[in-house]
Parts: C-alpha cells; sequence; structure tokens
C-alpha cells in the first residue's frame, strides 16, 4: 500500500469491509482472497491505523456564542411562507407535478407545460451540479482574464461554435474568466462572472432544433436559474445570488 | 428556537444537525471566522429552501448546502487560503479536545497528539478532507457521502483510499503511534 494507485484491485473492498459497506457473500468472498493476499493485508493494517487515528478525535462542540449568532441571523430570516407568491409557486412545482392542483387555473396551466416540457428538470439539475462541481479549486476557470477580448478567442478550436462574450465590470457583473463544460452530452461555453461576493456561471450553446423558446426560471437549494435565448444561442445563468440581481444580469445580456 | 422560523419543522427536522454543520464547516475552512460565514449563510439558505426540502435525509441535505456554500466561499477566495488549524490558540483547543476521563498527564499527551492528528488532516485537499471528515465524524455511509458531495461512489471509495493512505503515512512520518 505504497502508491497511490493501489496494487491490488480488492484493497477498496477491504475498506468498504472496514467501512460496514460489504454483506456477509461479499464479506465473505473477500475474506479468502484476503488470506492469500499481501498486498490486502497490509492495506487493512494501514486503513486500521488511520481510523484509530481519526476515530480518537473528539467532535468539536460549537462554541455557544457562534450558536447564539447563527440563531439571531436565523430569526431576521424571513420564513418561506412570507416571500412573495410568484416564488412559492415556484417552490410548489419543485415539489412535484402532483402539487398542481391545488393552484389557480392559470398556475397550474403554467406549471404542467414546465413539468411536461421533456429533459428540462433534468437540465436544470445539470447546470446547477455543474455549476457547484466549478466552484470547486482549480474547477472554475480554464482561461482566467477580465478582458472579453481574451476570453473569446479562447473558445476558438475548443467548441465549434464561437459564443458571445461581454464585460460589464461597469453594470457590476465583471467577467472573471471562462471554461469549458458539458451539459446534456454537448460541450458548452461557460462565462464566468463576479456579483459582489457570488459566482455566476453563465451557459451558452447554440440553438439545437425546434427547441421551445423556455423562459422558465426556478431554484434549487438555494440556487437561481435563469434561461433565454437570443442570436440562436441558448443562455443559461445560475448562481446564489438574489433573483432580482441575477435578473438584471440576464437584462444586461438581452440589452442590445 | 421558538417562533424564529415560523415553521416548527425547520427546527425539529433541520437544526439538530447544526453542530455537524459547524463541523463540517469549520474542517472545510480552517478557520473559525470563515466558517461562522460560511454556517449562517448555509443555515440561511437552509431555511429559505427549506420548503423544496423532499429528501429524507436532512443532515445530508444541510451538508450539502454547507459544503457547496463553503465551496462558493473558497472560490471567491482563491490565493487567501485560510491557515489550516495549526495555528489556533493551544490553550483553547486544549481545553476543547480534553476529555473528563483523562487524568492530567494523558490528557496533555492526547492532546498534543490531537492537535497533531488534526493538523494532519486539515493539510489534506479539500476534496479528500471533505470526505474523510464525512465518514469518521459523521459516520455517513457511502452513498450519503456521495449524495452530499454529488460525487459518484467510486470517486467517493478512492478519495478516502487516498485520504486514509496520505493520513496514516503522515502520522508514520511524525512518529505518531
Amino acid at each position: 500500500m505504497s502508491g497511490r494507485v493501489p496494487a491490488c484491485e480488492n484493497v477498496l473492498l477491504v475498506q468498504a469491509e472496514l467501512d460496514g459497506e460489504l454483506d456477509a457473500a461479499q464479506a465473505a468472498a473477500l475474506e479468502a482472497h484476503r488470506a492469500d493476499c499481501p498486498i490486502c493485508q497490509a492495506a487493512q493494517q494501514e486503513l486500521l491505523r488511520a481510523r484509530a487515528l481519526v476515530r480518537g478525535e473528539p467532535y468539536a462542540a460549537m462554541p455557544d456564542d457562534v450558536r447564539a449568532r447563527v440563531m439571531a441571523r436565523l430569526r431576521q430570516t424571513a420564513p418561506p411562507a412570507a416571500l412573495p407568491p410568484r416564488r412559492r409557486w415556484r417552490w410548489d412545482w419543485l415539489r412535484g407535478p402532483s402539487l398542481g392542483f391545488g393552484l389557480g387555473a392559470a398556475c397550474a396551466a403554467a406549471i404542467s407545460l414546465l413539468v411536461l416540457l421533456p429533459g428540462n428538470n433534468d437540465l436544470v439539475d445539470q447546470i446547477v451540479a455543474s455549476h457547484v462541481r466549478a466552484l470547486q479549486p482549480g474547477h472554475l476557470e480554464d482561461v482566467v482574464s477580465t478582458d472579453q477580448h481574451t476570453v473569446k478567442p479562447w473558445f476558438d478550436g475548443r467548441i465549434d461554435f464561437a459564443p458571445p462574450v461581454r464585460d460589464f465590470a461597469a453594470e457590476g457583473f465583471p467577467l472573471k474568466g471562462g471554461r469549458l463544460d458539458y451539459l446534456g452530452g454537448r460541450p458548452v461555453a461557460a462565462l464566468v462572472y463576479q456579483r459582489d461576493k457570488h459566482i455566476i456561471d453563465l451557459y451558452v450553446w447554440p440553438e439545437g432544433g425546434a427547441g421551445p423558446h423556455l423562459t422558465s426560471d426556478t431554484a434549487i437549494h438555494g440556487y437561481n436559474v435563469v434561461h433565454w435565448t437570443a442570436d440562436g444561442m441558448n443562455f443559461r445563468a445560475v448562481s446564489d445570488v438574489e433573483r432580482g440581481q441575477l435578473d438584471a444580469f440576464a437584462a444586461l445580456w438581452q440589452k442590445p | 428556537m421558538p417562533n424564529a422560523s415560523g415553521d416548527a419543522s425547520f427546527e425539529r427536522v433541520v437544526l439538530p444537525h447544526l453542530d455537524a454543520a459547524y463541523n463540517l464547516a469549520r474542517w472545510l475552512m480552517r478557520d473559525g471566522e470563515a466558517a461562522e460565514d460560511v454556517l449562517q449563510e448555509a443555515m440561511v439558505r437552509a431555511l429559505t429552501y427549506f420548503a423544496s426540502f423532499k429528501g429524507v435525509n436532512p443532515r445530508a441535505w444541510l451538508l450539502q448546502i454547507v459544503r457547496n456554500t463553503a465551496y462558493g466561499s473558497m472560490a471567491l477566495n482563491r490565493g487567501h487560503e485560510s491557515v489550516p488549524l495549526a495555528e489556533e490558540s493551544d490553550a483553547a483547543s486544549a481545553v476543547e479536545l480534553v476529555s473528563c476521563d483523562d487524568n492530567p498527564e494523558t490528557a496533555l499527551l492526547r492532546t498534543r497528539e490531537s492537535r497533531q492528528v488534526r493538523t494532519l488532516i486539515a493539510a489534506l485537499p479539500v476534496e479528500l478532507r471533505e470526505t474523510l471528515v464525512l465518514r469518521e465524524f459523521e459516520e455517513f455511509s457511502y452513498k450519503e457521502i456521495a449524495e452530499a458531495t454529488q460525487t459518484p461512489i467510486g470517486t467517493v471509495m478512492s478519495r478516502l483510499w487516498r485520504a486514509r493512505q496520505l493520513l496514516a503515512q503522515a502520522a508514520a512520518a511524525e512518529g505518531l503511534p
């Protein structure tokens, strides 16, 4: 157990057994293998050592003052029920199609339209997941530049279309860079913007075929997603900024 | 938290996991102040979006929010990474870590070893660190870790492996038992 890549593929099973992830049959099979595999025997010893080191550590208690400040902050936060109706039906929609029944006819029609559009929900999930993944260290930008004339040519040769790149630093949405990403199995351009203490990812790809011009928007786990199309391109912006700010960002893009 | 959120179920379902949220924020941010910022933002986000929570595992759901918030914060502060926990005041961590059952001599030894171990964990790359912390401190299953970190189970397993391997090797190099 010295290299980064385990020398016996079963060492991950040794670990899984230690973590209580194997059923009895799998454990028995592993036991039979391990009896003759010095690599797995050594792996088990080292895993047990690593576990003993960590398991001795107490759970750090949360200081009372931190708890008090968190509670105070929560008390100031408006409960979901106090938010405007427009936001609420969007959540209701997220809970599932069956919830549409209790709502007004107009809302219900809008909701069923959203629910019936194939793939829309998956794509939103993918966009949020991709955005969060990109926030991990070293994943945010492949080209780091606040200059649209640097970011735009970077996509040449990396992607089969030329995404529009604009900087809105003057309006409070400075461009930070760009990267290549994948959504629904196709490469897309991701432009990275900053708004105060938040990151906005803008995914751009060409409109394919007769897709509906969705202007739906949604929120998942605190991330807002807005969508628009222009000049034959799909745009989807995702961020944890407030909805109003993301709308302002979208409006800037849609200004000629 | 009476009347705090106007929603008793948030209090009942999510708040019991506040300590876990704090712990994860501490381990991810490696700095008390940054961790509190992340915790505050994550809890507000959890409260706001509690209505859309439909899963069965509020702990994994909350820790996913904490983790996403922490990554957002790290993305903004890239280049200004926090100093690992090792720099924290000795007195404070000594008080925090000593268990009542220890006699003074054992306690002192334990405290020193404990600080070394915590420093080694803090030095792990963040994706290995979070996987290890969720497994060992939260006792999450592989599936729960996969859910909270939005990572395939195979990747969870190999990250856990690398984390433990790095930790065991570093501990051996420092002469820890």
